[in-house]
């Protein structure tokens, strides 16, 4: 469903993907590892389409389409959703209307009915319930003081109400308390399906015992240096990334 | 040498002026153009008009309109609240229009209608308050006002009367006067008695694309324990000048509230004073304005704390685009005797584009020392995280743009307790804003 070939790109005038290949097919979690700054994030962001960073390179395909020719909103509307490292702050904008909002476009572009304000908090209850999480979330303004834990559960939740065919998930894990993360990777795992991939970006094998993944990568530099299975991750839990510094098949 | 035309306007309209008007108003009105004479218009020489420079009124040639009162006219205004308000009082290029005005039942003793006949009638309540609030001896705009306005608004409300509905006041412009841009410069005078209230909607409107002047002064008077809910509404033509100044003196124990809203106007210049003169006085400011093009907004407020336990709460917030510039001053003044005061200023303005400007200072001057005093200002730019954010989530960039911008403008909205004023703001906001953002796309 997803395939990337050769992707480079840059932000403030610094190349930071340097080709990274990579296929996903439904129904397949992968977990993308790597040091600080190797570029998780940027590639992360990237697909999600943010605009300070610039493709040099390379091309990516969304179920056969071009992913980088849409703009950030098609992006989602048709499937693709990133739950951000740093969920950002919104003050007076409040979530349940946000996401009320950003659902139905969704729902639209999707050949969807709308929902009406009552079947709205039906889901919506539904999926916090799931989550633990308390509903007076929804009448606050968009992540404005919340906990870094509680940034990262309105993420999962809004990733639970939007329902994407691609969720890419950079380091939901950090901030979360272990309990947090059991719920957090429970959600997830609820929302496996042959129809749907996730992207899970992590710096620790401690998430991956919960959420499996099929493939690990490990990013360096821009690159992808290793791919491997659930093993890997285990392996680098073990030994770091230092062993690693020497890719296999660097030109 | 342009003042010399306003001394001959001036002529004119003296000359055309009903007999039966008061010698004592005549009399003040004389003094008035005496001492715009000697004023002339404010330079940036002016501490107070730093900023702010009106050669483009200055320079030109106005002429004041002769009275106009085609039904068609009322075309012009954004919005009618028909049976939501009481009173509706429309005015044409400053004169009054009845056939477009409806003024129905309203509690016993209370007076509501045109100035000019409260004047001819000699309204106590007129002859009394009348040019008492808004002094013109150092405001050349409020003398310019006074010597020349034609009519406008009065309303009396009697101790202890509350209008259960608002009033509504409009002025409209047609533009041209004699082949020459209009000016007009309505007056507005509100007299609340002791435990009264009222909520008072000000409109200004003008054909669109047209050049006029509006100089209008509000006056209010407010008696112990009265409440007024004044809104005023300036949605000038993009080409027009509006000078506007909302004077009140607000007695023990009262609750005054100015919304100023201001979305049209070329060149726009609002005042407003407020002297806290009784104890206990609550007082809000709440302002919202928004410029495009090349417009240019300012805004000065001045919060005259004279007796001990006055609270004020002041808001204003600006929005920006393309090569607008707004000016915001917003003085406090604690009175030596005005122990206790709780004053509160925030000003915040939002630029849309790298090319708007805004100018913006608090003037906090307090001779007192028990007192709580804070503000705060800040100007800033779009969140464009937060943009990313909410296009991430599949919103357009429009609307996530739309979606920010009226959270900025959140709680000034929500401090406008009149919801079809505030849902007609929002309605024209839309539009404008509609329009800005397309710009600076
Ligand atoms: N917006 C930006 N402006 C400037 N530099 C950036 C920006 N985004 C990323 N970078 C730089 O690109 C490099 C990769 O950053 P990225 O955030 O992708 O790393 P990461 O692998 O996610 O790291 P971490 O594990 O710390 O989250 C870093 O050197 C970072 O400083
Ligand atoms: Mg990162």
């Amino acid at each position: 469903m997803l395939t990337v070939r050769n992707l480079h790109a840059r932000v403030a005038g610094r190349d930071i993907l340097k080709g990274i290949d990579l296929s996903v097919r439904f129904g397949e979690v992968h977990a993308i590892m790597g040091p600080n700054g190797s570029g998780k994030s940027t590639l992360a962001r990237v697909l999600a389409g943010h605009p300070e960073y610039e493709v040099t390179a390379g091309e990516v395909t969304f179920e056969g389409e071009d992913l980088l020719a849409m703009d950030p909103e098609t992006r989602a509307r048709v499937g693709v959703f990133m739950a951000f490292q740093y969920p950002v702050e919104i003050p007076g904008v409040n979530n349940a209307y946000f996401l009320k909002t950003a659902l139905n476009t969704v729902r639209k572009h999707r050949g969807k009915e709308e929902l009406d304000a009552m079947e709205f908090l039906t889901l919506v209850r539904e999926r916090m319930k799931q989550l633990d999480m308390d509903e007076a979330f929804l009448n606050r303004p968009v992540n404005e003081g919340f906990s870094g834990g509680e940034k990262k559960r309105n993420e999962i939740f809004q990733m639970a109400v939007l329902e994407p065919r691609l969720a890419v998930l950079d380091e939901t894990d950090s901030g979360l308390d272990i309990d947090a993360l059991r719920v957090v990777a429970d959600g997830v795992n609820a929302m496996r399906s042959a129809d749907r991939a996730f992207l899970v970006v992590t710096h620790y094998q401690r998430l991956l015992t919960y959420i499996v993944p099929d493939v690990v990568h490990v990013l360096s530099e821009g690159r992808i240096v290793r791919s491997g299975d659930k093993s890997l991750a285990l392996e680098l839990e073990d030994k770091g990334y230092g062993w690693l510094e020497e890719p296999v098949g660097k030109p | 040498m342009m003042l010399d035309q306003y001394a001959t306007e001036y002529a004119a309209a003296r000359a055309r002026r009903p007999s039966d008007e008061p010698a004592a108003l005549a009399r003040t009105r004389d003094e008035a153009l005496d001492r715009f004479m000697a004023l002339g218009f404010p330079t940036t020489r002016d501490e107070e008009w730093r900023f702010t420079s009106v050669a483009p009124i200055a320079d030109q040639a106005f002429a004041l309109a002769a009275p106009d009162t085609d039904a068609r006219h009322a075309g012009i205004l954004p919005f009618r609240f028909g049976d939501a308000f009481s009173a509706e009082l429309v005015f044409v290029n400053g004169q009054y229009a009845p056939a477009l005005s409806t003024v129905p039942a309203l509690p016993a003793g209370a007076q509501v209608g045109s100035l000019a006949a409260y004047i001819a009638g000699h309204a106590s309540g007129v002859e009394g308050h009348l040019a008492q609030v808004a002094s013109f001896d150092r405001r050349a705009f409020v003398a310019l006002n006074t010597a020349l306005f034609a009519d406008g608004a009065y309303i009396q409300i009697p101790a202890h009367a509350v209008l259960d509905k608002p009033i509504h006041v409009a002025f409209i412009s047609t533009g041209a006067a004699n082949g020459r841009p209009a000016m007009s410069h309505p007056r507005v005078l509100v007299v609340l008695g002791d435990n009264s209230q009222a909520s008072i909607v000000e409109t200004y409107a003008g054909q669109a694309g047209t050049r006029y002047f509006t100089n209008v002064v509000t006056e209010a008077v407010l008696g112990s324990h009265a409440v007024l809910d004044h809104y005023r509404l300036q949605h000038e033509s993009r080409g027009a000048y509006h000078v506007g100044a909302m004077c009140v003196n607000a007695g023990r124990s009262a609750n005054c509230a100015s919304h100023s809203i201001s979305l049209g106007g070329a060149l726009v210049r609002n005042d407003v004073l407020a002297v806290l003169a009784g104890e206990g006085v609550e007082c809000t400011l709440n302002g919202l304005y928004l410029a495009d093009g090349r417009r240019f907004v300012d805004n000065h407020t001045t919060i005259d704390h004279a007796m001990p336990h006055c609270g004020s709460r002041e808001i204003y917030k600006g929005i920006l685009a393309d090569r607008a510039r707004g000016v915001f001053n917003g003085k406090i003044i604690v009175r030596p005797d005005a122990q206790k005061t709780d004053a509160k200023q925030t000003n915040r303005a939002l630029l849309l584009s790298e090319d708007a400007q805004v100018n913006s200072k608090p003037e906090l001057e307090i001779f007192a020392n028990d007192v709580k005093c804070t503000h705060g200002a800040a100007v800033g730019q779009l969140d464009e995280d937060a943009v990313f954010y909410l296009r991430s989530r599949g919103l357009g960039l429009t609307e996530a743009r739309h979606m920010l911008i009226h959270a900025f403008l959140g709680d000034v909205l929500h401090r406008m307790p009149l919801v079809p004023i505030r849902h007609g703001v929002e309605a024209v906001l839309e539009r404008q804003l509609a329009q800005a953002l397309a710009a600076a796309a």
